[in-house]
């Protein structure tokens, strides 16, 4: 399927990386297309977030090759990845707790004025503008984002990371906090972006929900990618016995 | 996730202050400002409160004011500055050398007009560069800042020492000595003009900001608390020009004046000193570091970095560099308070700027600024400055020994942070 679509709009190539002793992430090749949804799944500390922190500049890999719309890139910060259209929901979320809803939206990419002062007022207008349609119950614009709850800081991540017209998008657990109401908004966002052919990387533990979004899933284990399937031909038990077993079923290697 | 709802039911009655929306915290601290200053007036029989000591203390002020709103950027990015004090003897010594010995001579004679400036130049470079030096240090060789500057509190101090062979350098040229306070003052009728000035520029900004948020439909206090709010600002500056217009220069000083210009002082002829050059100096660094810290990038990146160091660095902020900046305006703002301080003396001398890194660092934290970073203001600081030097000045009128003076001033450190962390506590940031 995938040689239909020609080139891919990611692809990670033989990527490595290790923090003192621990191989976190050993030799793992994963390809992205637009408008396709890749899940990355695999137990606690298999390797996942460090993956998806080389692509989006967080970490600088030890080896490998990332290419975009088939040219070599090279990462080493976030603004190289920002400035290839990468965007980042990360695990963590990454806010500055001390600063309002707004200020975390346009963090490094603030609006200002004609004098270069930031336009307070306008991001604020920005912020109600996307949080209205990301989540009309968030109210809370004037707040730092330390008073927010965690489903709601959520919101202001999601929200930053599709605000500025990402092609790629890496979302790590982005409904990990959220609500039933309000993880069922960030699936049907992640339809939308699809059909507006992005390509997003969807790192999440809930089987059942991969099964839904996604088109493919890597699952990795132990830093070592166990392989890569089409969700469509492979059952919930099937995508388990990966993560837990490490081996994919024979008749299943996409 | 259910929302909190806003709960307009259960506050029906917005309060004065909150209709009013002043800071709380401004408003406490000029709170204990007032009381400070209402005790000190009682126990001195209304001599601190009187033109000439609000005078003086404005002047005296100044210096650690300027380097307290510095200390709030450093502070704010988690990291500390030990060498505020001995940098300022540094600059102190550099500028007291260029004007009385490296320019003089061969290049210009002494007493040339370009020869202060020339030397104000001087040590703002290199305040700036040693600050840059600091914050490379700290930002790309991730030397840990109190190691940084604790070393710097030592080294600035001794090559102070060394630039000027340990003596004192003075006296300064007069139009550098301008800077130093009552040498410099813009009289009376130019300090009502700035006051003036600096009432319609407030007034402006209220009524820009006003504009904007109706502009983007947000939601704006009523008309009668903006008009509150505006009368507040523009009593307090003229207020304050008032005061300092009450202070007149003493019959004998202006007899001097009038013979030095081969004149007779007129009959029942009065003068005042009005605004002091070294408060408007310090007024602007406070207008401009207010609006760097809340209107531009460099601002926000410094709050965000200090808010969530590995936030700020995931955003594509380069917070090496931002380390730096933030150093080198902090060195910046030492060599401006050198050229203050030494001013005022007339001087240089080998002990200016002594533990002025303490007063700082308090003037900074009383004023509101948290050493887990992140939080902190321009205002607070300068309010923060203004207390201490309100204490120190006070004690010193009411004749406390100085062993006692620095015990209070020290337990008053400790008291203001604590309660600063009840206020925060209960107001929940
Ligand atoms: N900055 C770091 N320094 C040292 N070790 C790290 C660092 N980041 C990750 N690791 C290690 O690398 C391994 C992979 O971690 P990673 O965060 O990628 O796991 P993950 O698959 O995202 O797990 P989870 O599902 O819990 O989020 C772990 O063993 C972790 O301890
Ligand atoms: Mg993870």
């Amino acid at each position: 399927m995938a040689d239909a679509r020609g080139t891919p709009l990611v692809e990670l190539n033989n990527i490595s990386i290790a923090f003192g002793g621990i191989q976190a992430v050993d030799d793992v090749s994963v390809d992205l297309y637009p408008g396709e949804v890749v899940g990355l799944l695999g137990h606690n500390g298999a390797g996942k977030s460090t993956l998806i922190k080389c692509l989006s500049g967080a970490y600088r890999m030890d080896k490998g090759e990332i290419r975009i719309k088939g040219q070599p890139v090279t990462i080493n910060n976030p603004r190289d990845a920002r400035s290839h259209h990468i965007e980042t929901i990360y695990q963590t979320l990454a806010l500055a707790d001390n600063l309002d809803a707004a200020a975390n939206l346009f963090l490094g990419r603030e609006l200002v004025n004609a004098l270069g002062m930031v336009d307070d007022a306008a991001m604020e207008a920005e912020t109600r503008r996307i949080m209205g349609r990301l989540n009309p119950n968030f109210k809370k614009f004037n707040a730092p984002v330390s008073a927010l709850s965690g489903g709601q800081r959520q919101s202001v991540a999601i929200a930053r990371a599709v605000y500025f017209n990402a092609q790629i998008l890496i979302m790590d657990e982005p409904t990990a906090a959220l609500g039933p109401q309000e993880t069922q908004m960030v699936a049907e966002l992640i339809d939308e972006l699809k059909r507006q052919n992005l390509g997003i990387f969807l790192i999440d533990h809930d089987i059942h929900q991969v099964k839904q979004l996604c088109d493919r899933a890597a699952v990795m284990k132990n830093g070592q990618l166990v392989g890569v399937v089409n969700v469509d031909e492979v059952s919930e038990d099937d995508l388990l016995g990966m993560i837990i077993l490490g081996k994919t079923p024979e008749h299943l290697a996409a | 996730m259910a929302e909190s709802t806003q709960a307009p039911a259960a506050a029906p009655r917005r309060n004065l202050i909150q209709s009013l929306e002043i800071d709380t915290r401004l408003l406490g601290m000029i709170g204990a400002f007032i009381i400070v200053a209402l005790v000190f007036n009682v126990l001195t029989d209304g001599r601190f409160l009187t033109p000439r000591n609000i005078f003086n203390l404005t002047i005296q002020t100044v210096s650690v004011a300027i380097m307290a709103t510095g200390m709030v950027f450093i502070i704010v990015t988690r990291h500390i500055d030990l060498s505020v004090g001995s940098l300022l003897a540094t600059c102190s010594a550099v500028m007291a050398m260029l004007q009385t010995d490296w320019l003089v001579g061969g290049l210009l004679p002494l007493g040339h007009p370009a020869l202060p400036w020339l030397a104000i130049a001087g040590g703002l470079c290199v305040g700036v560069a040693i600050g840059a030096f600091h914050g490379w240090l700290v930002g790309y060789l991730t030397i840990p800042a109190f190691i940084v500057t604790l070393g710097g509190l030592l080294v600035w101090r001794n090559v102070a020492w060394f630039l000027t062979n340990g003596q004192t350098i003075g006296p300064l040229d007069e139009t550098f000595q301008a800077f130093g306070g009552i040498s410099g003052t813009l009289g009376e009728q130019w300090s009502w003009i700035v006051g003036g000035l600096a009432t319609l520029a407030a007034l402006w900004g209220l009524w820009r900001s006003r504009r904007t948020k109706i502009s983007h439909d947000f939601p704006v206090k009523p008309l009668w608390a903006e008009a509150v709010v505006a009368a507040i600002i523009a009593g307090g500056i003229m207020g304050f020009i008032w005061i300092l217009n009450s202070y007149e220069i003493p019959g004998r000083v202006l007899e001097r004046e009038f013979e030095a210009r081969g004149e007779v002082l007129p009959e029942g002829f009065t003068a005042a000193y009005g605004l002091p050059i070294s408060v408007l100096l310090l007024i602007a660094v406070a207008v401009v570091m207010t609006v760097v810290a809340q209107r531009t990038r460099l601002g926000r990146y410094i709050f965000a970095t200090g808010g969530n160091p590995d936030a700020a660095e995931l955003s594509g902020i380069n917070t090496r560099l931002l380390t730096v900046k933030v150093f080198a305006v902090m060195g910046f703002l030492c060599a401006l308070s050198a050229v203050v301080a030494s001013a005022r003396l007339s001087f240089h001398s080998n002990d200016i700027g002594t533990l002025d890194e303490l007063r700082v660092i308090a003037a900074a934290v009383i004023g509101g600024t948290a050493l887990s970073g992140g939080v902190g203001t321009i205002y607070g600081a300068i309010l923060g400055a203004l207390i201490m030097q309100s204490l120190q000045s006070g004690m010193a009128m009411v004749g406390v020994d100085a062993p006692y003076q620095n015990i209070v001033v020290g337990a008053v450190l400790v008291v203001a942070v604590f309660v600063d962390i009840l206020y925060r506590r209960r107001t929940g940031d």
